[in-house]
């Protein structure tokens, strides 16, 4: 049967990886090359770049990045940051890209996934999605979570899956960097609304935390977390024998 | 020397790293001449079935792989390139495949559990059927191993052919093969060292 996934993400800026990092025996564990090389050989099932550059220079610098882990790292990787084109799909894919994750650009113009979910197919469109609790309702945040737009987190993840996106990475801002726990409430919310895999994001603080999200949702694909991972206060052999000592089927 | 079939999108450059890796020569290419040359094939591919048998017949690779497997060259279909060796597929309309594998590609949503989650994708473990004999690209790999899966259609009505399948509810079609014809519908080259195994084999078939 299928497992449930485990997914470090790694943010890098002008070709390191930012959040710092602090894992024990690890020299420059900054470089995203090793650190990628690292979380693949401890049994990571996917691995998440985020490109928060800002200059092209730095852009060049994160496609050459790429193209070092996907000749040594031969499992699957989800790139995003600055996503606004399907040129912008090609450039990531062609140098080993095998999933592209929209955001703001998706927001700006929706389109967008159709546009790329016609030409790579929908397993190749990844939406990921920044919400925040405002009143009774879910709404969507832009601008690394910093704006709030107004959509209706619910309707809009609806509408992004209906034009062609084949998985859906959820960020929760209130619980992101708290390390009190995945959003259940909200997870729930859009796992019940969608067919296609979710992924949790924001929260995870410890190994009970994806114990309690595959406990609690089951149907839930994946659990990805950055800073737990390269901080190394959750290490991905230990988390696993703990979710196999649950019952939860992992690789 | 391996032809990596190029036919228009898609992530190539991880195959062409895990061929590298294991010391396989391989060139990404359309032109005839190098494909009849190759001793191998690998027929790669995502997106949408009949697009890609399309692409196949403008580039005037269609006949060509029937004739290079007739001929009796390896050749490895890989997830939309397994199933284009098919005889036909019901994705968007019905498209004519290659029809090296007697079998139908169909969606999968009809027929798995409600509530599974469509495309079936990530990590599944492999079971090989007892009837068959083990595939020679399996050859160093374990019952349950893990490979990366993403798919929303499958091969169906391919008993004959099929030499391993992954449980989603109910087994799906994970690998098939006829004489030296070979199919993935997992990624080898996305499967950690498990893939590259399968992919040593079958450069060394």
């Amino acid at each position: 049967m299928i497992t449930k996934r485990i997914i470090p993400c790694l943010d890098v800026r002008d070709g390191r990886v930012v959040k710092g990092t602090n894992f024990l025996n690890l020299q420059d564990v900054s470089d995203p090359v090793k650190l990628a090389a690292n979380y693949s050989a401890a049994g990571a099932d996917e691995l998440v770049f985020y490109d928060i550059t800002a200059s092209a220079e730095g852009r060049k610098l994160f496609t050459g990045i790429l193209k070092k882990v996907a000749e040594t790292v031969f499992i699957p990787l989800t790139v995003g940051g600055g996503i606004n084109t399907v040129e912008d799909f090609d450039r990531v894919l062609k140098c080993g890209a095998d999933k592209v994750s929209v955001n703001s650009g998706a927001i700006r113009r929706p389109e967008l996934i159709r546009e790329a979910a016609e030409v790579y197919g929908s397993q190749c469109v990844v939406l990921s999605v920044d919400v925040k609790r405002v009143g009774e309702s879910f709404h969507v945040f832009s601008h690394g979570g910093r704006v709030d737009t107004g959509l209706e987190a619910l309707s809009w993840i609806c509408k992004g899956v209906e034009l062609g996106a084949g998985e859906v990475v959820l960020n929760s801002i209130d619980t992101d960097g708290v390390k009190q726990g995945f959003d259940l409430e909200m997870l729930k919310a859009v796992n019940a609304l969608v067919s296609v895999p979710v992924i949790a994001s924001g929260g995870a603080g410890c190994i009970e935390d994806f114990v309690s999200l595959f406990q609690e949702i089951p149907e839930l694909s994946a659990g990805l977390a950055a800073s737990i991972f390269h901080f190394g206060q959750v290490q991905i052999p230990e988390l696993k024998m703990r979710l196999r000592e649950n019952g939860i089927l992992v690789r | 020397m391996i032809a990596i079939i190029d036919y228009g999108v898609g992530n190539l450059f991880s195959l062409q790293s895990s061929l590298k890796l294991i010391e396989a020569e391989a060139v990404v290419t359309r032109d005839e001449k190098q494909i009849r040359e190759a001793d191998r094939i690998i027929l790669p591919g995502v997106g949408a079935f009949g697009d890609a048998v399309k692409k196949l017949k403008d580039t005037g690779m269609f006949g060509l792989l029937r004739e290079e497997a007739d001929r009796g060259k390896p050749m490895l279909g890989i997830c939309l390139g397994m199933q284009l060796l098919f005889d036909r597929s019901l994705e968007y309309g019905v498209h004519e495949g290659l029809g090296l594998i007697k079998g139908e590609v169909r969606p999968i949503a009809p027929v798995i559990p409600a509530g599974l989650d469509v495309p079936h994708m990530g990590w599944n473990s492999l079971r090989f059927p007892d009837k068959l004999p083990r595939s020679p690209i399996f050859k160093s790999l374990s019952e349950g191993d893990f490979v990366y899966f993403v798919h929303s259609y499958a091969g169906f009505d391919c008993e004959a052919a099929c030499t391993a399948t992954s449980d989603y509810g109910i087994p799906l079609t994970a690998a098939v093969q006829r004489e030296n014809v070979y199919g993935t519908q997992f990624h080898p080259e996305k499967s950690g060292d498990t893939g590259l195994r399968i992919l040593k084999e079958f450069a060394s078939l």
